[in-house]
Order: C-alpha cells, then structure tokens, then sequence
C-alpha cells in the first residue's frame, strides 16, 4: 500500500478521503465499544452488590423490618409467579392464535391491518396499560388486586407472542403442509399438529422472552397489584412482586434494604440473561444465515 | 413462492372441496379471526376506556390543560405544562445522545466486524435492551448520578458554564442523567432497526460503490443515505419508547415539576407522574387528570410510533 501511494503520487483528495474512512471507522468501533460498556457496568455492578444478600434467606424468608437479620422476598417471589400466571394464561392464547390466524389464513391486507396493530400495542407504554387495568378491573372490584395486574402483565405479552409465532410459523415449509393435506388431513389439524409442532420450539422461545419481560415489568403493576408485605396468594387481593419489592426498597434510605433490593435486582438480571441465552442457543441453527 | 402455493391450494378448495370443508375447519378458523379481532379491539378499548375516564378533567380544564403547568393536589388545580416539557426535553436530548451512537454500533456490527465478533456483541446488545427498566433506575440513582455529580456536571459547568444549559445547582440527579439513562435504554432498539434496515439494502450496490474506487466509509455512507427513512423510523421508535419510559426516568429525573433552562435541575415526566401520584391520589379530579396525562401519552406514542412504523416498512418491504 505504502509502494502504490509513492508510486501514483495520491491527490490530497484521496489522502483525505482515506483519513476520512479510517476516521469513521473508528468512531463506528468506539460507538460499539460505549454501548457494551454501560451494559457491562450495571451486569457487574449488580452482580458484586447482589450476590453477597443472595442466600437462602432471600428466597424462603418474609421481609423484615430494618435492622433484623435474614430478611427476604419470599412473598414478591411468589407474587411475581402468580402475576406471571396470570398473565400468561391471557397473553399465550391471544398471542399463538392471533400469530396462527395472520400466519396461515390472513390475506396481504387483514395481515397487515393487525401485524400494525400488534406493533401498535407493543408500542403502548406499560404504564398505560396499567391505567387501563386499574379502569377496567381495579375501578370495578373496588381494590388492588393480584388479577389485574395479571391483566395487564397479559396484556403486554401479546405482542411478543403474536409477532414470533407468526415468524416462526413462516418458516415451516409449505411443503410439510401439503403433504398433510395431501394424505387427507383437514387444514385446522395440519396447522396444529404439523405447522403448529414444528415451530414450537420457537414459539417457546418467544413466550420466555415475553415472560422474562413481563417478570421485570414494574410501572404497571404500582396501582393494579400494588404490592403486599405480607404472604398473599389470592387473585383478588393486593400482591407483592419482585419488581415493586426492589423500587420499594431501592428509593428507601436504609443500607440493608438497598442490598435486599441489588439482590433482587440481580435475579432479575439472571433470569433475563439465560432467558435470552437459551432463545439464542434454540433460535441458533433456524437464523444462522442473517445473524 | 409461499403465496402462490396458498393460493393454488385455496383456489382447489374452493372448486372441488368447498361441499367437503368440515365444520373443524371453518370453526378453527373463525376461532382464530376471533383472536386476532380481539387484538385489535384491546387495542381501541384501552383508547375508549382511558378517554372515558379522563373525560372529568377534559371537562373541568379544557386546553388549558396543556397549557398551564400549574400543578397543585391541594387547590386541585390540574395543568400538565411542567411535564410534558419534561418529557419532550428528556426524550428529544435522549435521542440525539443516541442516535449517532446507535448507528456507529449498527455499523460497526453490520458492516466492520466479522461474524466471530459480531454474534457476542449483537447479543450483549439485545440483552441490554431486556434489562428491566427498574434496573437502570436503580443504577442510575447509586452509579450513574454520583458520577454525574461528582464528575460530569463540574466538567461540563467549568467547560461550557457560559450557557445557561449547563448551569446551577449539581444534584446528579436531573433532566440531564435521565436523558443519558434514556439514551443507554434506546440505543438497542435504534441500533438493531438500523441493522435491519442495512440489511435490506442490496450488498450489490455497496459493491458497485467498491468498483468505482469507492472507501469503505463512501460505500457505507451510501448505503446509509439509501437507508436513511428506515433509520429515522428507527429513530422515531426510539423517540417513542423513550416518552412513554416510566421507573427508569422516576428514579433519576429529581421528580420537581418545574420548567428551567438548566439541564442540571431536576425536572418531571408526564409517565413519572403518573407512577409516583396515581396510586395515593385522593381526589377523582386529581385520579381523572393524571389519566389525561395518560391520554396524552397515548395519543403521541400512537402518532409516534405509527409515523415510525410506516418508514420502517417503506425501506424493509421493498426486499
């Protein structure tokens, strides 16, 4: 290279065209590297203040007032299951057979109408979904309630669910389908048991991400399942969860509670992560061509 | 190639096996035209219900809703004018920090690196974008606003002091570390929806541009220029998710509804407000007003994300 730019003797024009290149390229490589970086920071960050209250206490004990030993968050832990419960039997079927319906009987235009809608939805912010519950259920039940949380917890799966079923269904190969027909099956159990079973791995895959998403949800749930520092397992009364327990503890000015919560924090974390690292382990082999 | 297929399989059916369709079948069907239905009713309900329920306030205060920023439980008096500054300025601050950024790391992952790099970075960027807001609320309050206090602010004061944007009081908290906290959370979203959008320029013309004695950064830029509607949708979709951010920016922004010029001051966003008031509100004009603040941010994430969805699909569906 250094021979070649002796020998032409390069125009200026070219030199700054070169200067120019090299000096974007590394401004692209130190954009990368400043995006990575804050991630890193609040993965260690967490990690380091976490994992030293993480034990067994955390899991299986109530919170505590300050100052005693052994405090944990048994009941948000709890909460947040049956919040996710809750959420998931709303979110799934809404989120697979709307997926269904776009994938394998929507024409270009109905297609288009809802796959819009959907990302429409995903767009909402969560706190408004929260409003809604709290109009809907809140309003009429005349309390907080573990249920209308859910409610809005389901709400926000949809659009994740909707989304990849419909991709992954894409994928099963048209031919698949026609040999079912072909040997007489009706079209309802090809599309369930043939298209349907042969992208369920992704379609599993992309349930876990709504729920690792719906498991960290916070601004929804602070006037629908309102938090409970109690042990509450009813649908239809305040509940704890994970997320509320952490805000709660993490704007409070006591030390032990702001370690409680950096625990908590860190399960969520945790649980994002191996979420995500099994979609990419799954979704590998099906993508390995635009990734 | 699919559609054709649908299409042959669809035009048999409605010759021959129209008479045979089993009532499975049409019941299937219309089951799932159900839920998709549903979706898009949900969709319209939760605009209905929240209009519904806002309608005491619209009634009380009219426009100048909007247009006053007198904000007082107490004389319930109700004007949003603080917040939705707050907002506009956090978001829009947020989106210009992120935005040259996001298309850096668009690029540097789409059209720099090899694929031994790109697979780790891509996914350590996807997982950013998992992380729950209330996380980066919490390391935003411990981490992020200590070092703006302690670091940043004074650099900036003693550096470009002579602006009214960058000075008084250094909290750490504030518009200032909410916009960065904003910006660190919609980085992967404009980033990835860059990428798509590269994606879908044909690689041919980038060959084209090496032919002609092209750069590396003229062939990228020029791919870039092609793709820019779609990397402004993915701006604009940026822009909307970071309007409509609630715990993130309630932990950081200082939560003071005020409106001052200095990016140190604390400030307030219409989501914040909702988080923090709605749950004590006493009074049904305070509960109704703070759901007008909703409605708002409901209607201009709707305009924004629509707006953004339609560039996004003038660029990818032309592949």
């Amino acid at each position: 290279m250094e021979l070649t730019e002796k020998k032409f003797k390069m125009p200026g024009n070219i030199r700054r065209r070169k200067l120019v290149n090299s000096v974007m390229i590394i401004l692209c490589v130190i954009a990368g590297i400043i995006t990575i970086l804050p991630l890193l920071y609040i993965f260690f960050y967490t990690t380091k203040s976490g994992i030293t209250s993480l034990n067994l206490d955390f899991f299986i004990n109530m919170p505590k007032p300050v100052g005693e030993e052994g405090g944990g968050m048994a009941n948000a832990i709890v909460g947040s299951i049956i919040l996710i419960g809750i959420g998931s039997l709303i979110g799934i079927p809404v989120g697979v057979m709307s997926g269904i319906y776009i994938s394998e009987y929507s024409k270009n235009i109905t297609a288009f109408i809802i796959k819009f809608v959907t990302d429409i939805l995903s767009g909402i912010p969560s706190i408004i979904i929260g409003i809604f519950a709290y109009g809907l259920i809140v309003i009429n039940m005349q309390r907080f309630s573990a249920l209308a949380g859910g409610f809005a917890l389901g709400i926000l799966m949809i659009p994740t669910i909707t989304k990849v079923t419909e991709e992954m269904l894409k994928l099963v190969p048209q031919s698949i389908r026609e040999a079912s027909l072909a040997l007489g099956v009706s079209r309802w159990k090809t599309v369930l048991r043939i298209a349907l079973t042969t992208a369920s791995s992704g379609i599993i895959t992309g349930i876990l991400l709504a729920i690792a998403r719906a498991a960290g949800e916070t601004a929804p749930l602070l006037f629908t399942a309102f938090g409970n520092s109690f042990w509450q397992t009813e649908i239809d009364q305040p509940i704890a969860a994970l997320p509320l327990q952490i805000f709660a503890y993490a704007i409070s000015p006591y030390e032990d509670w702001h370690r409680q919560a950096w625990a908590g924090a860190f399960v969520l974390i945790l649980l994002v992560f191996v979420i995500n690292l099994i979609v990419r382990f799954v979704t590998r082999n099906k993508f390995s061509g635009n990734q | 190639m699919q559609e054709s297929d649908i299409k042959i399989s669809e035009e048999i059916s409605t010759k021959e096996i129209r008479s045979k369709r089993k009532p499975g079948d049409i019941f299937f069907e219309n089951l799932t035209l159900l839920f998709a239905l549903l979706l898009i009713g949900l969709v319209l309900f939760i605009a209905i219900e929240i209009y519904g329920d806002s309608a005491e306030s619209i009634e009380h205060f009219g426009f100048s809703f909007i247009f006053s920023s007198d904000w007082n439980p107490v004389t319930e008096k109700f004007g949003a004018l603080a917040f939705i500054y707050g907002t506009i300025v956090s978001s829009i601050l947020a989106l210009l920090i992120s935005l040259p950024v996001s298309i850096g790391v668009a690029v540097f992952l789409s059209e720099i690196v090899h694929k031994s790099v790109r697979t780790p970075v891509s996914f350590l960027v996807e997982i950013l974008a998992a992380i729950p807001s209330i996380i980066y609320g919490f390391w935003g309050i411990y981490v992020l606003a200590p070092f703006m206090a302690s670091t940043v602010q004074p650099a900036l004061s003693s550096l470009f002091g002579f602006l009214p944007l960058f000075q008084g009081p250094i909290f750490g908290t504030g518009m200032l570390t909410a916009s960065l906290i904003l910006a660190i959370m919609i980085t992967p979203i404009i980033s990835s929806i860059t990428r798509d959008v590269l994606k879908a320029i044909p690689v041919s013309q980038r060959e084209a541009a090496y032919a002609l004695g092209a750069t590396r950064w003229e062939a990228i830029k020029m791919a870039l220029l092609n793709a820019r509607s779609g990397i402004l949708g993915g701006a604009v979709l940026g822009l909307g998710r970071a309007i409509g951010e609630t715990m993130a920016v309630t932990m950081v922004i200082g939560n003071k509804a005020q409106i001052k010029a200095s990016l140190f001051e604390p400030a307030y966003s219409m989501a914040s407000v909702i988080a923090n008031e709605f749950a004590e509100a006493s009074g049904s004009l305070h509960i109704s007003s703070l759901i007008e603040i909703g409605l708002l941010l409901f209607g201009v994430t709707f305009i924004v994300n629509t707006f953004a969805r339609i560039l996004i699909y003038s660029v990818t569906r032309k592949t």
